[in-house]
């Protein structure tokens, strides 16, 4: 059993920013994941999804369901990420006063993936985009 | 301790998953900042907080908490608690500020997460 699901984030629509996620972990359940990975899958995809509507100009989540791991990837088409050090830093955000009236945009979203995920990478580049690759293994 | 009981230590009246209160919570997270949320509260806990937006439900969901109380006599907008009645999960709101709700649950035996 090997497929993708495939999802669209638009920037800004913080009214649709969740389904994704939602969707994501309720496919997971009937997929018969256990509890304790769904929730780490669950938390770093949303982080994921809400990066793509605070920061990105619209990308996409993928799913990617293989027999024993499960592949989580977050794209975008921009703007890029200048320093992906500092984007790492706890604490460290860009966000403005309407994410942070919503309770985001404290500079954890990026950290909080490397602490759920078994596996993490990021790349960007300026005016191309950033896109991160999460691994989850499933026991 | 059952939901029930944190209903009534904080005089909240439910809005949505009434079929939720014999359910029992053992911990407690109290923070309107929902990246900590993410970050540090238990499975399985009670979320006190007094931001009443969509996001506050999806985090919920996400990170498998118990229920939602809603302070300082918030209350979500009806699309916003439709949305509950979907996810099936019990919210309540409370005319108490957070610091009170926290302060009258931990005395009654519910603890705070471990941010181990």
């Amino acid at each position: 059993m090997s497929y993708e699901l495939v999802f669209d984030v638009k920037r800004g629509d913080f009214d649709k920013a969740g389904e994704a996620s939602r969707k994501i972990k309720h496919t997971l359940q009937q997929l018969g994941v256990s509890n304790r990975i769904i929730r780490k899958i669950s938390i770093a995809g949303y982080e994921g999804e809400m990066n793509l509507a605070i920061h990105s100009l619209g990308g996409k989540i993928i799913l990617a369901v293989g027999e024993n791991k499960l592949t989580l990837t977050i794209e975008d088409v921009g703007p890029g990420i200048p320093d992906i050090k500092l984007a790492m830093t706890e604490g460290f955000s860009t966000a403005g006063d309407e994410v942070r009236s919503m309770g985001f945009g404290a500079g954890m979203g990026l950290t909080n993936m490397v602490k759920n995920a078994d596996a993490f990478e990021i790349t960007s580049e300026i005016n191309e985009g950033t896109k991160i690759v999460m691994n989850f293994i499933i026991q | 301790m059952k939901l029930s009981q944190v209903r009534e230590l904080l005089n909240a009246v439910v809005l949505t998953g009434e079929n939720h209160l014999d359910d029992e919570v053992y911990v407690g997270f109290g923070c309107d900042l929902m990246s900590d949320v993410l970050c540090y509260a238990k499975e399985g806990a009670v979320l006190l907080t007094g931001l009443s937006n969509k996001q506050v439900l999806n985090t919920a969901e996400m990170a498998n908490m118990n229920s939602i109380v809603f302070v300082r006599n918030k209350v979500p907008n009806n699309e916003i608690l439709e949305l509950a009645r979907e996810m099936d999960i019990l919210t309540m709101t409370t005319k108490l500020i957070l610091f009170e709700c926290c302060g009258i649950l931990y005395e009654h035996g519910l603890k705070g997460a471990n941010l181990s």
